[in-house]
């Protein structure tokens, strides 16, 4: 008896299991909840799929990246000008190369293209930028965001400057974020529990260790946080698709920190605890919104957040879960 | 004419980075913490300046104490965030220093409001007098006069005090310093008191420079600032304030120089130069390297 529940178990993995139960609550939500509970669902799940990817770059290597937003607002713009339909580029960016003017994509193709943009601009920025130690490294990526920031306030030809593209269409359902979810979390997975990863994960430890054991420490950092800036571009496409707007300053540091928040309340390296994390947070913040203007006290949420960090900093450090994984979704080893 | 009213705001601009940078150098020279938290401090100091003149205290007096309440608010910093998480890797810190520079943003939000409101210096500081044709503010002169002033007596403090060759011996080596019995955690305050007094001292002036304040507007200028630090060395306080002055210049002239078009990428321009100058001149102008060993 105890022997066919332990093949059993060995069969199906947990995570799929997990993901099958997700499925299911998303059927729940798209079917039975309101509108507006669909919406809240949609952008935990957004927040879930941003701590995953920044989990890749920021925990399995211990680099401190805090460029996703300047990668979402890549993705983002991208995505939008591609599925922006032709007549409403005429009379939107009349300016626009005519080459971009006819595009016109479908949503999922769009998406990728701007994960991938986004992953190329991480490549070029990541070669001189990762060679740089890691706090170093958090204010240079700092400065991409603003840099990304005022390309895009200044080309108006494509981006119409600070009015950012508004009125797009409502393209994100809630299935294709979890969609990508799915996709996040397993590319995640499979990459910590691979040799890659595994490097990756020593790489945090010690990093001159690592590659004294001949690990190509450059091309895995490079690596880690190409994946990442691909996801945060997706992200950014799938973002402008639910709120049907993108400005310049629709991803800003202040994102960016609260990614990290969720990384580091989660454990650093632990793709269920960012999940955790991430899900607990946005909810969060979601729910301390209409808190704040009820009480007329704004920015009481971003304070209870910072607070709540530096305790963890200060009393939990290694966050909920450290870089482990919750034991029952790990196969037996 | 028209350059030496660049010079003018670029010794403007250059004086009041330094002044920030100042802070940020030192407690990175120490403790190799980036304090994001810095630039907000600045963001206290102007706000404090609002309160002082409201209760019509006589600015030589508010001035002083703006000082002294910056240096208490970084004691507090220090004492409150950074003391407890003393030994914890780098990125703790750096982690902790944003939260905290939110937090104080924040703070700033529920007790001011996000609205950006006025900002006037007294009398005093707004009269105006004629410098190479030029009319220039006397608020100018007392941003570039007393950064210079401050300046001088913070390298005497260093070079020449008992406390200030204590911190140069921290910076150096830390644990060799506790060794010599040198009071560590006492240098590190004394860093985070003079850096904070001096952000919160440039706050009000950034405040009479541009006429208006709002709780966010510390977080550009503290990271400009670091970029200061960096050009001129994170670690050494003469460079930080060669940095500043240099940051300034090149900002200034970026903007007055170059065609209308490209102003709006002043920003860009900053950080694009923090990136070039980590990698090819990642120790800055005076800063030293440091190895690294297993």
């Amino acid at each position: 008896m105890r022997l066919k529940e332990l093949n059993l178990r060995s069969k199906i993995p947990p995570m799929a299991v997990l993901g099958l139960i997700g499925l299911i609550f998303v059927v729940i939500v798209d079917k039975f909840l309101s509108a507006y509970i669909t919406s809240v669902i949609s952008f935990i799940f957004l927040y879930m799929i941003l701590a995953v990817s920044l989990n890749i770059t920021n925990g399995f290597t211990g680099l401190f990246s805090l460029g996703h937003p300047a990668f979402m607002g890549v993705g983002g713009y991208i995505a939008s000008l591609l599925i922006l339909p032709v007549f409403r580029k005429e009379f939107f960016l009349p300016e626009l190369p005519q080459w971009l003017a006819t595009q016109q994509w479908s949503f999922f193709p769009a998406i990728v293209m701007g994960g991938l943009i986004a992953a190329i601009v991480a490549l070029i920025i990541g070669y001189p930028v990762l060679r740089l130690k890691d706090h170093y490294l958090g204010v240079a990526t700092i400065g991409l965001i603003f840099i990304v920031k005022v390309i895009l306030k200044n080309n108006e030809q494509y981006t119409r400057g600070a009015l950012g593209l508004n009125g797009l269409e409502f393209k994100t359902s809630i299935w294709w974020i979890y969609f990508w979810l799915v996709i996040t979390v397993y590319v995640a997975w499979k990459l910590k529990f691979s040799s890659y990863g595994r490097t990756m994960l020593g790489m945090k430890e010690n990093e001159m260790a690592c590659s004294c054991l001949g690990s190509n420490v450059t091309a895995l950092k490079i690596m880690a946080f190409v994946i990442g800036a691909f996801f945060a571009g997706v992200s950014g496409g799938l973002w402008a698709h639910l709120t049907t707007v993108i400005t310049p300053d629709s991803f800003s540091p202040s994102l960016a920190f609260n990614l990290v928040v969720m990384l580091v309340i989660g454990g650093t390296g632990s793709i269920s605890g960012s999940l955790i994390a991430a899900g607990g947070i946005s909810l969060l913040i979601e729910y301390l919104r209409p808190l704040e203007e009820a009480l007329g006290m704004y920015g009481l949420g971003q304070i209870l957040i910072s607070v709540v960090l530096l305790f963890v900093l200060i009393f939990r450090t290694r966050g909920l879960l450290g870089s482990s994984e919750l034991k029952f979704l790990q196969k037996e080893v | 004419m028209y350059i030496t009213e660049l010079i003018i705001n670029g010794l403007i601009q250059g004086s009041l980075y330094a002044l920030i940078a100042i802070g940020f150098t030192m407690v990175y020279g120490i403790l190799r913490l980036i304090n994001f938290a810095h630039g907000d401090v600045m963001m206290i100091g102007a706000f404090l300046t609002i309160g002082l003149l409201k209760i019509n205290l006589p600015w030589q007096i508010s001035m002083l104490l703006i000082l002294l309440v910056g240096g208490a608010v970084g004691f507090t910093i220090d004492k409150v965030a950074f003391r407890p998480m003393r030994g914890a890797p780098q990125v703790t810190g750096f982690i902790a220093s944003l939260a905290l520079s939110l937090l104080l943003q924040n703070l700033g939000i529920l007790l001011f409001s996000a609205q950006p409101r006025n900002f006037f210096l007294p009398e005093f500081f707004r009269k105006t007098t004629l410098v190479f044709g030029l009319e220039v503010r006397y608020l100018s002169f007392v941003i570039v006069f007393s950064t210079f002033i401050l300046l001088t007596i913070l390298l005497l403090f260093v070079k020449k005090t008992k406390l200030g060759i204590a911190m140069r011996a921290t910076a150096e080596n830390l644990q060799v310093a506790r060794l010599m019995g040198i009071r560590v955690n006492t240098t590190i305050m004394v860093a985070f008191v003079i850096g904070s007094g001096l952000a919160a001292y440039s706050g009000m002036l950034w405040g009479g420079r541009y006429g208006q304040v709002d709780p966010l507007m510390g977080f550009l200028p503290g990271l400009k600032a670091f970029v200061a630090a960096v050009i001129g060395g994170v670690g050494s306080i003469a460079g930080a304030a060669i940095g500043g002055y240099i940051l300034g210049f090149s900002e200034i002239l970026f903007v007055g120089l170059l065609p209308v078009g490209m102003s709006g990428y002043r920003d860009a321009f900053v950080f694009g130069l923090l990136i070039i100058i980590l990698l090819f001149l990642p120790n800055g102008i005076l800063g030293t390297s440091e190895e690294v060993r297993a």
